[in-house]
């Protein structure tokens, strides 16, 4: 018993050095991002509408930005949800074992692609067919974006939605089969009700993924700071906004603060996604 | 009994592999460091910034230690606001920008004892680029003016085809955004829904995809399917900048504390020697010397 001790200590100071990390992260960029609001009021820094950091005089309003992501993400949820969920179910209710050996290592293989790639292929070959076919001035558009998201987010949606499904006892698809119900009458009265949990964690931590995305909305959503009116122009996400924007603003300057600020509320953002998804996931809602 | 003597026996040589494990890898850390160490005359110089200037420097510095054996010389990105603040916190020799140092950097570099001295080290033409099916084949400044600041927002205002103009910009933060805004918009904003993109190739490609469009990027990256515009009638080339005929070119700099010393100031008198400017020129820039 003794002998475990400095193994046990080992590993419990593993553990606490990622909640260092996180606090350590958490702390760096509330202290940096703060001093903006020493400057512009936060209801303006939030609410405004004109982001042009490098003009003189400076305006910081990140309200472009904001719905920027919020468009975009909820774009890639109107591709992602359906396409995730209905995969699980086919996986794991439907699909013969050999089909599912098959579409489960694509799946993962999906997940490894660098973003980077995702953001070639948008650019490249995805946005001037999106410009195609919706015979637009660019392709580069909140669209465009939402479709790529949507994908990056399935492989998240999916493992998680099919281990809630999985691990719903047999007994209860054996009850719905013996009161004489049909399989597709289990899968939308029984199994997607009784899985509802875990679906909604998929869903909410899919979101977190298409929210924080950098690389691939900097490339295909065009960077046009103007508040969206519809999925079919450019527009400029806050992740993409940092950055763009971080390499070549002087450090401690306006600009570098307000940078900062934004990625603080993006954190606060994922965090209270987290959050909700912890509490479903408990509370079993 | 038995069994459990050759378990801890077992156990026993374990630990020594274990002990042996970290006698190695603290001699191969160590050794790592020793060789610099031991050799004196090991110089390093370190050089952190623009990605514009990138490039440039890591031919030359290639090219240098060639030269030099006994230099060592690391070459980082980041930016040009990157490079310059890591000059102010003494992380780096020499900080490259592909802009002016700014006066609140000045400032801050003074309050931490630090002089950033400029060395003008190449020039960049910004080119004026369109869709190569675009029948305009000139502009004014005042007019690539009009054109980003919003008040001509269709061809046929400057005698093209009639259709909307879509304007693809630099980020904010971009050098060469900011020579274009000096140059081009003397201080005034660009259109809101102009299209913010993060860097010259990205504006090629968008450009070369898009045939309403107009943007500008480094003459280097005049590649692919899109047209060059003569600005004010003179057509953007070596020449014409050098002759100062192309008013749209900017120098690119290298910052030192103090003037440059030591291996540093080698490494600027290479670059700027015939066969450091052939360097810049092979890497699509313009020699100034």
């Amino acid at each position: 018993m003794k002998k475990r001790k400095p193994i046990e200590y080992l590993l419990l100071s593993c553990a606490l050095l990622s909640i260092i990390f996180l606090f350590a992260i958490a702390v760096s960029l509330f202290k940096e991002g703060l001093p903006i609001f020493k400057v512009v009021s936060p209801v303006k820094f939030i609410f405004g509408s004109h982001w042009y950091p490098a003009h003189d005089p400076p305006e910081f309003g990140i309200l472009p930005l904001i719905l920027a992501s919020l468009l975009i993400t909820i774009g890639a949820l109107i591709v992602a949800v359906p396409l995730g969920i209905g995969s699980a179910i086919y996986m794991t209710e439907l699909a013969h074992p050999k089909i599912k050996e098959i579409i489960k290592p694509v799946l993962e293989l999906l997940a490894s692609i660098p973003s980077v790639i995702y953001g070639f292929f948008g650019m490249v070959i995805f946005a001037p067919f999106i410009q195609r076919i919706f015979n637009i001035p660019t392709g580069l558009t909140a669209l465009t974006a939402s479709i790529l998201l949507g994908i990056m987010a399935l492989p998240t949606i999916i493992s998680i939605a099919e281990d809630s499904i999985t691990s719903i006892p047999s007994s209860i698809r054996e009850a719905s089969y013996a009161l004489g119900a049909t399989k597709w009458e289990t899968i939308i009265q029984t199994i997607i009700p009784a899985a509802r949990s875990g679906i909604l964690t998929a869903i909410i931590l899919g979101m977190s993924r298409a929210i924080g995305e950098t690389m691939t909305v900097l490339m295909i959503a065009g960077g046009a700071a103007v508040i969206p009116k519809s999925f079919l122009q450019p527009v400029r996400p806050m992740t993409a906004t940092i950055a763009a924007e971080m390499g070549e603003s002087p450090m401690g300057s306006l600009h570098f603060h307000a940078l900062f600020a934004i990625a603080a509320i993006l954190f606060l953002i994922t965090l209270g996604f987290n959050i909700l998804a912890n509490h479903i996931k408990e509370k079993r809602i | 009994m038995k069994k459990s003597a050759s378990h801890s026996k077992a156990g026993r040589v374990k630990k020594v592999l274990g002990v042996v494990a970290v006698i190695f890898v603290i001699a191969a850390l160590l050794s790592g460091c020793k060789p610099t160490e031991a050799k004196k005359n090991i110089e390093s110089l370190t050089l952190t910034g623009s990605t514009t200037v990138l490039p440039i420097v890591q031919k030359a510095a290639e090219t240098f230690m060639d030269i030099n054996p006994n230099a060592r010389i690391s070459v980082r990105g980041g930016g040009s606001g990157v490079g310059i603040s890591a000059l102010i916190d003494g992380t780096t020799d020499i900080a490259n920008a592909s802009r002016a140092i700014k006066a609140e950097e000045i400032e801050q570099a003074h309050g931490k004892g630090v002089s950033p001295v400029e060395t003008a080290i190449a020039m960049d033409g910004i080119a004026i680029i369109v869709h190569s099916s675009n029948s305009i084949k000139g502009i004014s400044l005042e007019q690539i003016k009009a054109i980003y600041t919003g008040e001509i927002s269709d061809w046929q205002e400057i005698g093209g085809k009639s259709g909307p103009i879509i304007i693809v910009s630099r980020d904010v933060s971009s050098g060469t955004f900011d020579t274009f805004k000096k140059l081009v918009l003397s201080g005034e904003k660009t259109r809101a829904d102009a299209l913010m993109l993060a860097s010259n190739n990205a504006v090629t490609t968008t450009v070369a995809n898009t045939p309403g469009a107009i943007g500008y990027v480094g003459l280097g990256y005049l590649i692919g399917d899109v047209a060059a515009l003569e600005v004010n009638g003179v057509y953007p080339s070596q020449k014409t900048i050098i002759d100062g005929e192309y008013k749209l070119a900017r120098y690119l700099y290298m910052y030192t504390n103090g003037d440059p010393q030591g291996v540093g100031k080698e490494f600027i008198d290479f670059i700027l020697s015939p066969q450091g400017q052939k360097i810049v020129e092979e890497q699509g820039f313009i020699p100034i010397r």
